[in-house]
Parts: structure tokens; sequence; C-alpha cells
């Protein structure tokens, strides 16, 4: 029997293998994939304090080994969630991570406000890095483009609330192990990162952008790499846990975030494709933990022999 | 309740280019064959084991017939090319049956019902299993087909084959009458057609032809099923990519479409240009 369970502030989850934000709606679309329990929780879809319309489409494209999106955080605000989204997730008994975005960091903290009592989440992941939405009064364009800012949001966050905050970085930095710092320092339970990476899609025989919105945000395999050593980089800047997320399509890759330094782990874009990934991830994570005869996945946290 | 939907892998029986660019694909799978309805689609894989093309490829499902479906498609990019490139044999991985088909109901319950079926190019996908299934319960059938040029018309004569009227528009008059399709709808409804008018429309084509069906039923008080097709990447409701402006707010084209009643829809500026 191997030990799965991975600690994140005062929670723990029951396995390493989590879906990721804005790729699992809130689980119930999944339910005729997978058993979604067996899985070590779901991210829910961003939800901000006021309902968001989105952006206009063309809202996602293929890029090679890739997905081009800009969807906008279109979601319908927190009370919404609270009462519609958040009872299937409880009454199921699946890890519940709820991700916060705001356009202020006020409204970080009063969406996160709304969700205490009784369906309260097991861990708040706020979405600082979003690149579809504008950010009202950030110096650059994203928050977590800015350490001050960054640090900022998560201790506000972070007081409002009691459950676990894990701040959930972009990789559209110079140096990634700063903003890593900052939410440490900020008091953040973890970090997850990556979120996506600025791109565009051309079409040249119309001399247009793709996207409605000019420009989004790309995942898949095509990030992984980059997404590996941003792990790495975090890695060795805090002492915090780690969420790797970039690419993850198989268990292997999944072992190889774990090796760079994540505790745990999220599949995204992966689930667009086979809605039943999330727990192929697991089965393939745990056949290659057999294989390397790990008792602990702990153990294998940050293991790179370099 | 919820609709039934898996991934399921089928066995390719065919793979035929029937017009240039344009190609049918004869699939064996007794799930899909029993569970789709017109005007649903399947997310399939073009290949199995690569990241590129990474995502499925939406494709209306053309005829459902036993244990059989038929998909017809256009080469558009890498994806369609590597799907034109398969053989028969070989399996394709389904995601579905996926999203809301056409309802027929106002059709069915009216013996006198005339379904006005209007198809814009490769738009004919998932009207020509809607068009058997209400000629096969005996329903009158009025199919008109529009496209550029005479090459990209299709399925004329398998049309007739089951019993529908066929009426056929080019824009440049190499085929049938010169001029949009939805002209000739309107002239057909004002003349013969007039015991249509208790009929209903069903359309799938380009967005400019969605609009003209949608003036065309305001026009005329006809109700009309539309087609909208978006770019999506789950097909089942997750991503949120494939967002469709409404009267009653945003909806998705493949959980609460690709079917959508012509008076409900919105057109913003960015998708009236396209």
């Amino acid at each position: 029997m191997i030990d799965l369970k991975v600690r994140i502030g005062k929670t723990i989850f029951k396995n390493p293998v989590w879906a990721a934000s804005g790729t699992f709606g809130n689980g119930e679309e999944f339910t005729d994939f997978l058993k979604i329990t067996e899985i070590g929780a779901v991210v829910t879809k961003t939800v901000t304090r006021s309902p968001r319309r989105g952006n206009p489409v063309p809202r996602v494209v293929e890029t090679p080994s890739g997905l081009l999106n800009s969807i906008g955080l279109e979601n319908k605000g927190v009370e919404w969630f609270k009462k519609e989204q958040m009872p299937f997730l409880k009454e199921l008994g699946v890890g519940t991570i709820v991700s916060i975005a705001g356009e202020t960091p006020e409204e970080f903290v009063e969406c996160a406000g709304k969700l205490t009592g009784k369906n309260r989440p097991d861990a708040i992941e706020i979405n600082l890095s979003c690149p579809n939405v504008f950010h009202k009064g950030a110096r650059r364009r994203l928050f977590a483009q800015d350490p001050k800012i960054t640090e900022k949001i998560t201790k506000a966050v972070k007081k409002k609330i009691k459950c676990p905050v894990i701040t959930k970085l972009t990789p559209n930095v110079t140096d990634i192990g700063e903003i890593a710092r900052a939410a440490e320092n900020g008091g953040a339970d973890a970090i997850s990162l990556v979120n996506t990476y600025f791109g565009m899609a051309v079409d040249a025989e119309e001399m247009r952008p793709v996207l409605g919105n000019v420009t989004g945000g790309v995942s898949g395999p095509a990030i992984k790499p980059m997404a590996l050593a941003a792990v790495w980089s975090a890695y060795n800047e805090v002492s915090i846990p780690i969420i790797g997320i970039g690419g993850i399509m198989t268990g292997l890759d999944a072992a190889e975030f774990i090796l760079a330094g994540a505790s745990a782990i999220q599949v995204g874009t992966a689930n667009f494709i086979d809605p039943g990934r999330c727990a192929g991830v697991l089965k393939e994570l745990k056949e290659y933990l057999n294989r390397k005869k790990i008792k602990r996945i702990r153990d294998l946290v940050g293991k790179l022999k370099v | 309740m919820k609709a039934a939907k898996k991934i399921t892998k089928g066995t390719i029986l065919r793979n035929r280019e029937i017009a240039p660019g344009i190609f049918t694909m004869d699939i064996k799978s007794r799930w899909m064959g029993k569970k789709s309805r017109a005007g649903q689609f399947v997310n399939i894989k073009a290949a199995d084991d690569t990241t590129d093309p990474l995502l499925r490829i939406p494709l209306g499902i053309h005829k459902i017939r036993g244990e059989e479906i038929s998909l017809l498609y256009k080469v558009v990019g890498a994806g369609t090319k590597l799907l034109s490139l398969r053989s028969p044999g070989g399996s394709l991985d389904m995601l579905g049956p996926l999203g809301k088909g056409f309802d027929v109901s106002p059709v069915i319950r009216r013996k006198k019902a005339v379904a006005v079926l209007i198809a814009g190019g490769h738009g004919i996908a998932p009207l020509f299993a809607l068009a058997e299934e209400l000629t096969n319960k005996m329903r009158k059938v009025e199919f008109f087909i529009g496209a550029c040029t005479r090459e990209e018309i299709t399925c004329v004569e398998e049309l007739k084959k089951i019993g529908a009227g066929v009426r056929v528009s080019t824009d440049d008059g190499s085929r049938g009458e010169r001029g949009r399709v939805t002209e000739m709808v309107m002239e057909y409804l004002s003349g013969d057609g007039k015991d249509a008018e208790h009929g209903t429309i069903y359309a799938c084509g380009p967005m400019p032809m969605i609009r003209a069906v949608q003036d065309v039923s305001k026009a005329t008080g006809i109700p009309a099923q539309v087609t909208r097709d978006e770019y999506m990447a789950c097909g089942i409701g997750a991503c949120r990519g494939c967002a469709v402006e409404t009267t009653e707010g945003v909806k998705l084209a493949c959980t609460d479409g690709p079917v959508f009643n012509a008076a409900i829809l919105k057109w913003d500026k960015e998708t009236v240009e396209k």
C-alpha cells in the first residue's frame, strides 16, 4: 500500500492528482467518465464576486500540441456557485478547492469571505494569474507579475478565512522565484504553478487574430518543459508545498513534476481530450511508484538527481 | 436525466471523398448507432497516441443506420487532413453522442406539417440524418441546398432516393438556381410552399446563412431550429469555449446546442463580421 496523502496547511488530501481549475467545471460534467472521489481534489472553475460574461468567441483554438484559450473567467458569481455547485461536491465528499479571482485585491477578500460556513471548501486557490482579464490597479498586467501585490492579496485572503490558501502563479515573469517567495511571505500554505503562457494565433489568410480577444493563454503538452523548469526554480526558493501544473497528460508526466519539486499536481487540458484522464494519471502514477518501490509519495518530491 | 455519452472505439468501414475536399466516413459502432439522434455530434480523435493534433474534432452525425453512423466532413486543417487519410479497418476513437439534437416533435405531431431543411455547403452533414428520420416517419421533407459553386453540392441523389424534395442553388449559378439558398426558400414559402406555414425550418450552414434563416423565420412566422458551430475544446460543457449569445444569456454550443431556436440567437459585432 503506497501512502499517497498530501498535506497542505492543516488539510490532508488523499492523493496528489487533482483536476485543474477551468478544465473540470465543478465535476458534474465528468461523472460519466470517472469516479470523481478517486482523485485527490477538484479545483473548481474560478468564481468572482459578481457574474462575468466572459470574452467574445472564438475563445479556444488549437496550436501545435497546445490549446490557446481566452474564456475570460466566465462565471455566474460566488453566490450562485455556493448555492448551485458546492453542494454537489460536498455531497460527493471529494477534496474541494475553490478558485477565486477579482479585479481588485478587495474583490478577492470579499469573494473569499463568502466561502465560509457550512459548505466551506477544503482550500482556496487564489487565481492571480489569469491572462485573459484586466487587473485593476496592478502595476503590471497580472497581479502575479508583481511581488508586492501577490504578497498583499495572499495575506488579505489568508486573514479572512481559516482554510488553507494556495496562490496560483503565472509563468509570465522574469523571476518566478521572486514571486514564489512573495506568496510565501504573504502566508500562502502552498503555491500552484503554472497558469497559462501568453500566446496568440494568427489567421494569415484573413489577416486576423484567431481569438476574439486577440491574445490568450497557452496550455497543454507544448508548455510542459517550461512548466517543469518553473516548478524546479520555485522549489529551490520556497519551503511551502508546490502544486505542479502544465501539460500533464500521463502518470509519468506527473512523476516528472513531483521529482522537480511538486507535492501534488493538477491535470488540466488533458480533461478536454479524455474526460476520464485524471483517474488514468493516478493509476499510472501508482504503477510508477510501485515500479520504483517508493512507499510514500512525499519521498519522491524534489528527488531529482542533479 | 442526463443523456448517455461515453468514449468508444468504432471501426472505419469506408472513408471517401464525395466532392473536392469533402469526405464521408462510415463507422461501425453499436453504441453510436443506438444512442445518436439527428443534430447531435461526436468528438473524434483524428489519430491515436499523438499530441499534435491535440484536441478532438467535433463532427455532426450525418447518417444513423442500425449499428453504423456516418460523418461528413470538410478538410479544413491538420486534423481533418489526417482524418481524410485514415483507411477502412482502422479504429476511430469517439466521444459521444454529444449535444442536443433537432426536435422533430412539431413535425411528428402534425401529419400534414412540412419540414423545410436548409443546408449551406457541408452544413448538409446533420440534416441528412434528420431528413431520413422524417421521411421514414412519412413526413414531407423539402430540402434546400445552397453552396458557392456546383462542386460543393452533395447528397442530392441520395436525398431524392429517400423521398425528400430537393432544390439546389449556387452563388455562381453553376448548378440549380443562381443566388442565395435563403432567397430560394423565401420564394418557395410565398409560392408552392404555402402549406409549410404549419411546418418547421431546420438549418445548418455558415453564420451568414444562419442569420438569413433567422430573418426568414421572422418574416414568415415559421419556427426555425438552427445549428451554431463554434470552436470548442471539450464538447461536454467544461471549457466554456463555445459560447453562444442568446436572449436567455450565454449558452454553450456543445451542451445547450448545437441546435438552437433561431428566435433566441443574438449576434454581437465580432460574430457578424466573421
